[in-house]
């Protein structure tokens, strides 16, 4: 004699039902952003492959052979063809040798020398990408990496250049500076989303411009500026508050590196295996089901901008106190922007964002190597990793483009609850 | 009009939604399809409307096969439907609703306003049905805003109307109303297709029922077969309807809700001076109609809002200005109302759901550092314990049906030593099968000697459970009665009407359903 209604899946349109407490336009960002975490390797791997092929014909239509024969390609289609093979093959075998592995230098160490760049460029994207990552998994779009960079190599720079520590000591201390730096920068996105609601998306960016403008600024005070310069460029960090070379001087690769290991380790443990992470996974996956089971929601936000921020934190201090060696305006790059596009592709998983930081790294090392050597434009590795994000911020598309079937096919949906989507769609 | 299916098959991937069903609705009948929640009822209708190219079958009207491309082609041919969900411009009119889509116009492409209001008379006059075309939609009760959506069916001559479970969100008497509007379209020659999972109903209204069960029609039944029978054809074996429960053995009081006040964010009273006792092993059922303040009430007991003026004392202990995580660990269970939206996390394992507000708390922590072997030990056993079926618990959530998930969240919530019971709509969208274990698991909660509170717009439900109920209606308490209360009068307190006077008007007019409890309760009597 027991039967319950159906559960509605939205209020009916003329009921007074009470307004979600999500407002419409950030659950979708939210279910976007979900959507784009949980795209298959596949997906990934093919919006790469298609990144390239786009780029590929950019390359042939920069190439100044290619136009060439384009104006004369109906008497001879064979060299046009020809010739934009030769333009693209000649790019990314350029691209590949100046990322991985020089086949044609003189010595066995120079021939090295370009993966080592890789791993260099890559330390910055991974440490601020991991950060990232655990943000995207509990729902905040924290955009703001770059300023978190900046502000962590301002401390870590001024602890760096201006006090006079013993070793180790010193270096761990400059260290620990950028964590904190960086995560009191993200910690006042986490705190007023958390106080007052505002959209971290804003605020995080807004926080960027300040912290370019403001390392700007402080490197025209007397405090940060180099006495016998005029270029706005810090003292030299001490010797004892530097990253120490992994492979010798001959090589830029630092201890950053194995840091950037340790933190992709630290990251996966938190995420799967702490109950903090634990908490932030539920907030970003559903946070009103979090709510109701007695997660304060509003720490977790504050509490996940902290640990990104301190990650991002870490990067600035890997480029301040192992790349670069001394604070410039310049410091963070674009590390912060491209570290979104890594955290993205790596799907914010810590083993993702270490490999696709790696890919990133290989495409700016190798980018140099392409330009000097085909004269095809260092742009072109900029178009690759905008496409990369292109097409995975669209998985539909690259799933049409590929046929692959979609993770959530109409299989996998019983009827009953497919149906009222399409009644809507339809209405 | 003569309407036939034949052979109508709809695939989902490997899921088989309707598997070679036949139907026939014969002019001027109402033909009831009873099935359980996914049986295949609404795949069917979406295809006879149209939404759903069949993959196999065909759709006779007169016995001519016809095809419909969309919604359009299908009204075009007669056929209308009145969706669950009303597909209604809240802050249009009645009569701009009706017409929406195809506006009578006079020159220069003026919408005839004039027109559209004289067919809603016309119509709403023809029927009795007592719908003003002027009014706002946003403002009707839900049982004006059906015959809204049975007014815009009617009106672009619809032989067929389809219902989609038309009586999940009425009051008995609003339900009594359709009834009657159903027997007059009848009368007036319109065949009624009428979709439910109540047996009650189709036995009251039916000329014919249709039992379907997991895509296939597995029989037909006349309206006047027992309840039990209807039962175990669409459930597939025989079930017990009530839930066997002994009296209730009411301990001392353990909590006390005192004149507790909330208002929303606009400022609007949704609770209103609420006080009520709930003792020791006893079940006290919140009834009314959806968003009369039960959700709120829930809620501030809970901790998820502040109320305005009032207290909730707890064994002693005040609960109002706690935390969340305080008035769970004060050994609250509450199982929320959408399960879906605050019950379970879609993404993350029946493991993880399963710990989800124990995640930080021995066993499963030590620490900050999670033990994935406690937890997945908690898992085999809860899993086990409360049937939920699951191709493994590392299985996401978001994959389970609507009563396994359900199964889940109660798994969660009972699984530590209670001192107060909470359960919005515990059986809302789930299977006869699943609301029998989860009445019966919430008893057994009960008879241990916790204090439950179930919130149900169900009278069923209600009725099957309380040891006593309180019944709400714009954010009040209308009165507090005991359980087994007759069902019309809990229908015309759940509409405002004060107890007294309630049982008065209920004793001179019985409703449908209220006669068909009767004539139960005397057959059980014999």
């Amino acid at each position: 004699m027991s039967q319950a209604t159906p559960a509605p899946e939205q209020p009916p349109a003329g009921s007074t039902a009470p307004a979600r407490r999500d407002d419409g336009l950030e659950s979708r960002a939210q279910g976007a952003l979900r959507e784009m975490l949980e795209s298959s390797w596949l997906v990934t791997l093919a919006a790469l492959v298609l990144a390239l092929v786009i780029s590929g014909v950019l390359i042939a239509a920069a190439d100044s052979a290619v136009q060439d024969a384009a104006g004369y390609f109906f008497a001879r289609p064979a060299d046009f063809f020809s010739a934009a093979w030769d333009a693209v093959w000649g790019a990314y075998v350029a691209l590949f040798q100046g990322a991985v592995f020089d086949p044609g230098a003189a010595t066995f160490a120079r021939g090295i020398r370009p993966i080592t760049e890789t791993m260099t460029w890559a330390v910055p994207l991974i440490l601020a990408g991991l950060g990232l990552g655990i943000g995207f998994r509990a729902g905040m779009f924290n955009i703001g990496a770059q300023g978190q960079i900046i502000l962590g190599a301002i401390f870590a720079g001024y602890i760096g250049f201006a006090w006079d520590l013993p070793p180790v000591l010193h270096l761990l201390l400059a260290v620990i500076g950028g964590v904190i730096g960086g995560g009191l920068w993200a910690g006042i996105a986490g705190y007023l989303k958390a106080r007052t609601g505002a959209n971290e998306v804003i605020v995080t960016i807004m926080l960027n411009n300040i912290a370019i403008y403001l390392v700007g600024y402080l490197l025209t005070t007397s405090a940060f500026k180099r006495g016998d310069s005029n270029n706005p460029v810090s003292p030299p960090i001490a010797e004892n508050a530097l990253y120490p070379q992994l492979l010798g001087p001959q090589f830029r690769l630092h201890l950053g590196f194995v840091v950037a290991i340790l933190a992709a380790v630290f990251v996966w443990w938190l995420m799967n295996r702490s109950t903090v992470g634990f908490a932030f996974r539920a907030v970003g996956s559903n946070p009103s089901a979090a709510r109701t089971a007695g997660i304060n929601v509003n720490r977790m936000y504050l509490l996940v901008m902290l640990v990104a921020g301190g990650l991002a934190g870490m990067a600035g201090t890997a480029q301040v106190l192992g790349t670069e060696k001394v604070l410039t305006a310049g410091i963070a790059a674009s590390f912060g922007f491209d570290a979104i596009t890594v955290a993205l592709l790596g799907r914010s998983k810590p083993l993702g964002t270490f490999f696709a930081g790696l890919l990133f790294g290989a495409l700016r090392a190798g980018g140099f190597a392409m330009q000097s050597r085909t004269g095809t434009p260092i742009d072109i590795v900029l178009v690759v990793q905008s496409l990369v994000v292109l097409f995975i911020a669209a998985p539909p598309l690259v799933r049409a483009v590929f046929r692959l079937p979609s993770p959530r096919g109409p299989g996998a949906q019983p009827a009953e609850l497919a149906a009222p989507v399409v009644k809507e769609a339809a209405a | 009009m003569k309407l036939e299916l034949r052979g109508i098959t709809k695939r989902f991937g490997a899921l088989v939604a309707n598997d070679h069903i036949d139907l026939v609705v014969e002019p001027g009948e109402i033909h009831a399809l009873l099935g359980e929640n996914g049986a295949g009822k609404s795949t069917l209708m979406n295809v006879l409307y149209g939404f759903y190219d069949p993959d196999d079958g065909e759709i006779l009207v007169d016995d001519r096969p016809v095809e419909f491309a969309g919604p359009g082609d299908a009204m075009a041919a007669g056929i209308g439907m009145v969706h669950q969900h009303f597909m209604l411009v809240p802050v249009f009119t009645v009569a701009e609703n009706v017409v929406l889509g195809y506006e009578p116009v006079k020159g220069g492409g003026m919408i005839d306003l004039a027109a559209a209001r004289r067919r809603v008379k016309e119509i709403s006059d023809r029927f009795g049905f007592d719908v003003d075309p002027d009014a706002m939609v946003e403002d009707l009760p839900v049982g004006a805003q059906q015959r809204v959506e049975i007014i815009k069916a009617l009106s672009r001559d619809a032989k067929v109307l389809i219902l989609d479970e038309p009586t999940a969100v009425l009051t008995p008497q609003e339900t009594d109303e359709l009834i009657a509007i159903m027997r007059q379209l009848k009368a007036a020659g319109t065949s009624i297709v009428f979709i439910t999972h109540k047996l009650r109903e189709v036995r009251a209204v039916a000329d014919r029922i249709t039992v379907i069960r997991r895509g296939k029609v597995v029989g037909s039944a006349r309206p006047d077969s027992a309840e039990t029978e209807l039962a175990s054809l669409m459930v597939g074996r025989s079930v017990s309807l009530g839930v066997d429960r002994a009296p209730a053995q009411a301990g001392e009081v353990a909590l006390q809700v005192r004149n507790l006040s909330v208002l929303d964010d606009a400022g609007v009273r949704q609770v209103d001076d609420v006080s009520f006792d709930v003792a020791r092993g006893e079940i006290v059922a919140v009834a009314g109609v959806q968003g009369n303040g039960q959700t709120e009430l829930t809620e501030v007991i809970l901790g998820l809002q502040q109320p305005v003026a009032g207290s909730v004392v707890l064994d002693g202990t005040e609960l109002v200005g706690r935390t969340v995580k305080q008035v769970l660990d004060a050994g609250v269970g509450f199982v929320p109302e959408d399960r879906t939206e605050d019950g379970v996390v879609a993404d993350f394992s029946v493991a993880e759901n399963l710990i989800l507000d124990l995640y930080d708390r021995a066993p499963f922590a030590r620490g900050i550092s999670l033990d994935p072997r406690k937890v997945q030990e908690n898992a085999e056993r809860r899993t086990v314990e409360f049937d939920v079926r699951t191709p493994s618990v590392d299985a996401h959530a978001g994959t389970l049906s609507g009563g396994n998930q359900q199964k889940v969240v109660l798994a969660r919530e009972m699984s530590r030593p209670l001192r107060l019971f909470i359960a919005s709509q515990p059986t809302r969208g789930l299977d006869v099968g699943s609301i029998e274990f989860v009445h019966q698991r919430i008893v057994q909660e009960r008879d241990t000697g916790t204090p439950v509170i179930i919130v149900s717009t169900e009278l069923d439900e209600v009725l099957a459970l309380a040891d006593r109920i309180v019944v709400m209606y714009r954010g009040r308490i209308v009165g507090i009665v005991p359980g087994g209360t007759d069902r019309d009068v809990l229908g015309l307190m759940m509409a405002g009407v004060p107890q007294a006077e309630a049982v008065q008007q209920a004793a001179t007019h019985h409703t449908v359903l209220g006669e068909a409890d009767i004539e139960a309760s005397e057959e059980e009597s014999k």
